[in-house]
């Protein structure tokens, strides 16, 4: 039997000159390239004025890890959600309970025990209270049919409103020594927290890169009907990526404490846009569909070494506002060019 | 390819006498239809015959409200589209949905991923399988993959839709049920798909296959069944009849 059409190869569209390979593969690795160049003009501006170094300072290297940890911890939940087409607005006031939730919990697991245990009480007390908003987050999303724009939303103002509840409105002083040595200590001469995220962040990429969880997340950001005909229950699905960016939020929140020896609710307030920002510039699109966590890495190491970065110069803090946002737009529309050129995450 | 098997005396699809209502719409009204291995039947009729409705109850979408289905001689009643899958039977469908983002072994492999153990212990998604699957089973239709890891959204509508039948063969699919696949792509990709069914046909599966292009049903099938406003309209073999008198049974005389 003869066919209709000659045998052929499946050649992508995208496989053009050699100039739009290199074009697609720099806007894949943007972020990257963002950072190299924030530390190049960072170093020359250190070298030309103080005649210090800017990267090769320990202190400075670790000073902006120190200060990516709650951002970027935030950001790897909304990895996941963004690649699945979604949004989490409530991830810092999530992070602002786990820290007054902890805080209060070590306290009062205090008086009946060593510090020790206490302490992975407060740790236990703020994760698990963290996994609610997440669940009802999940839950509005898949049963509900609430958009996750509306949906977080509304959950920004109900942990925003419970955090300055439970915490009357103050911040939340912790008296045990361990947390406070998890907050500031350090093993091999690593800060203890840097290495809990970098642990935490090792795992998330296992998950999101190794993992049919992640593999689904992939799916459903792509096209929500392919996986539903797929045999991907898409609604228990979505409500894992919910309490899972919970749980990134509510760590941020126990290691917010941790570092400050106090729980605040206001914790995250500011780390919001930040998380979304460090997502966007890592690469994933807010259409969903594509993102990584190595990429999300990059974009929460450009906005942390930004913020430093100016400080470090003596440059108006309020710059920071500045750069943060340019860097959002270029990484927004490098993303829309993609697309048209037919690039892949 | 090799010769086309000749049919076997049992078929592997036996519908009979289905019923379906929505509401106050009798959308099938005891419809029979057989299919046999290596056979390939055209499903044609007026929008709103029928066609779809017929395929997602043999596909488990929907229960028959009266009537049975059987599957090689045993009678099956599908609860949900994956037992349906299950069984051996797939439906393609005209919007290519597919996760464009994912290449084409994470597509075949999409929800029945494979893993394996990195390192003798951790589990991780088994990548060097699902390319190979993938290489393999396209070539069975003909298409030779350069890039394993490029994602589907780059390839032609034409080539998508080979993927979706890929996955189908990969899981060893005895029944596929198309539902327009050629509608939404162009003349040269309809010729592709075409050809697609063709493979299958030559592979020994069953194939039923709803288009409102005749020429298409008159290339690729060897029987034709047509649907008239939820009834059985007429039957016939392609070599026996004429576009005009599918036409007459199509609209009714
Ligand atoms: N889910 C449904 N709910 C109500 N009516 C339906 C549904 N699906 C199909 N119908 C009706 O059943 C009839 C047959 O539809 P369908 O099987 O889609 O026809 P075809 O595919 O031949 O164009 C039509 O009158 C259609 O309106
Ligand atoms: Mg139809």
């Amino acid at each position: 039997m003869a066919s209709l059409t000659p045998s052929q190869v499946l050649n992508d569209r995208a496989s053009r000159g050699s100039l739009s390979r290199v074009l697609l593969l720099a806007a894949r690795l943007r972020a990257w390239l963002f950072l190299l160049l924030l530390l190049v003009l960072f170093e020359v501006w250190a070298q030309v004025s103080y005649g210090a170094s800017f990267m090769f300072s320990s202190y400075n290297a670790q000073s902006i890890a120190v200060f990516a940890v709650a951002p970027l911890l935030l950001a790897l939940g909304e990895t996941f959600v963004i690649i699945a087409g979604g949004i989490d607005l409530s991830v810092g006031f999530i992070m602002g309970l786990s820290a007054v939730i902890s805080a209060q919990g070590a306290n009062i697991a205090g008086s009946y025990m060593p510090a020790f245990p206490a302490m992975l009480a407060g740790i236990a007390a703020g994760l698990l209270v963290s996994l609610i908003p997440g669940a009802v987050n999940g839950w509005l999303i898949s049963k509900l049919k609430v958009p996750p724009f509306i949906g977080t939303l509304g959950m920004f103002g109900v942990a925003r409103g419970v955090a300055f509840l439970l915490a009357a409105g103050t911040t939340v002083p912790v008296t045990n020594s361990d947390f406070a040595y998890l907050g500031n200590g350090r093993v091999l001469g690593f800060p203890l927290v840097v290495v809990i995220t970098v642990l935490f962040l090792l795992l998330m990429s296992y998950i999101l890169g190794q993992t049919r969880f992640g593999q689904h997340t992939y799916a459903v950001g792509a096209s929500e009907q392919a996986a539903v005909r797929a045999g991907i229950n898409v609604g228990r699905h979505t409500r894992k990526l919910y309490l899972l960016s919970a749980l990134c939020a509510g760590l941020g929140g126990v290691l917010y404490t941790a570092r400050f020896t106090a729980g605040a609710a206001q914790a995250g307030e500011p780390l919001l846009l930040d998380s979304i920002a460090a997502v966007v510039i890592g690469g994933a699109s807010l259409f969903g569909g594509s993102g990584t966590i190595l990429g999300t890495v990059a974009g929460s190491l450009v906005i942390a070494v930004i913020q430093y970065g100016l400080v470090f110069i003596d440059v108006e803090p309020f710059w920071q506002f500045v750069a943060v946002g340019v860097v959002i737009i270029i990484s927004v529309l490098v993303d829309q060019t993609q697309r048209k050129l037919g690039g892949d995450r | 390819m090799s010769a086309v098997p000749s049919h076997a005396l049992q078929p592997i699809l036996d519908v009979r006498g289905v019923h379906k209502r929505f509401g106050g719409v009798e959308a099938l009204k005891g419809v029979s239809l057989s299919l046999h291995p290596g056979e390939v039947v055209a499903l044609a009729g007026d929008n709103g015959a029928g066609k779809s409705t017929l395929t997602k109850m043999i596909s488990g979408v929907y229960p028959a409200d009266d009537g049975e289905i059987s599957l090689d001689g045993k009678v099956v009643r599908f609860a949900t589209p994956e037992a349906a899958r299950e069984a051996g039977i797939e439906t393609i469908y005209q919007d290519l949905a597919l996760a464009d983002n994912l290449s084409i072994g994470a597509n075949i492999f999409l929800g029945r991923e494979p893993m394996r153990r990195a390192l003798g212990v951790l589990p991780v998604l088994d990548r060097a399988k699902m390319a190979s699957a993938a290489k393999d089973t396209m070539a069975r239709l003909d298409f030779h993959v350069d890039r394993l890891d490029a994602p589907v959204g780059r390839f032609s509508g034409g080539q998508r839709q080979a993927v979706a039948i890929g996955r189908a063969i990969y899981w060893d699919a005895r029944v596929i049920l198309m539902d327009e696949p050629t509608a939404a792509l162009g003349v040269p990709e309809q010729r592709k798909v075409l050809s697609l069914i063709q493979s299958l046909k030559a592979q020994g599966r069953g194939v039923i296959f709803i288009s409102h292009n005749l020429q298409d049903i008159f290339a690729v099938a060897d029987r034709i069944v047509v649907l008239r406003r939820g009834s059985l309209a007429g039957e016939r073999r392609i070599g026996q009849t004429t576009h005009d008198e599918v036409v007459k049974l199509m609209i009714g005389g």
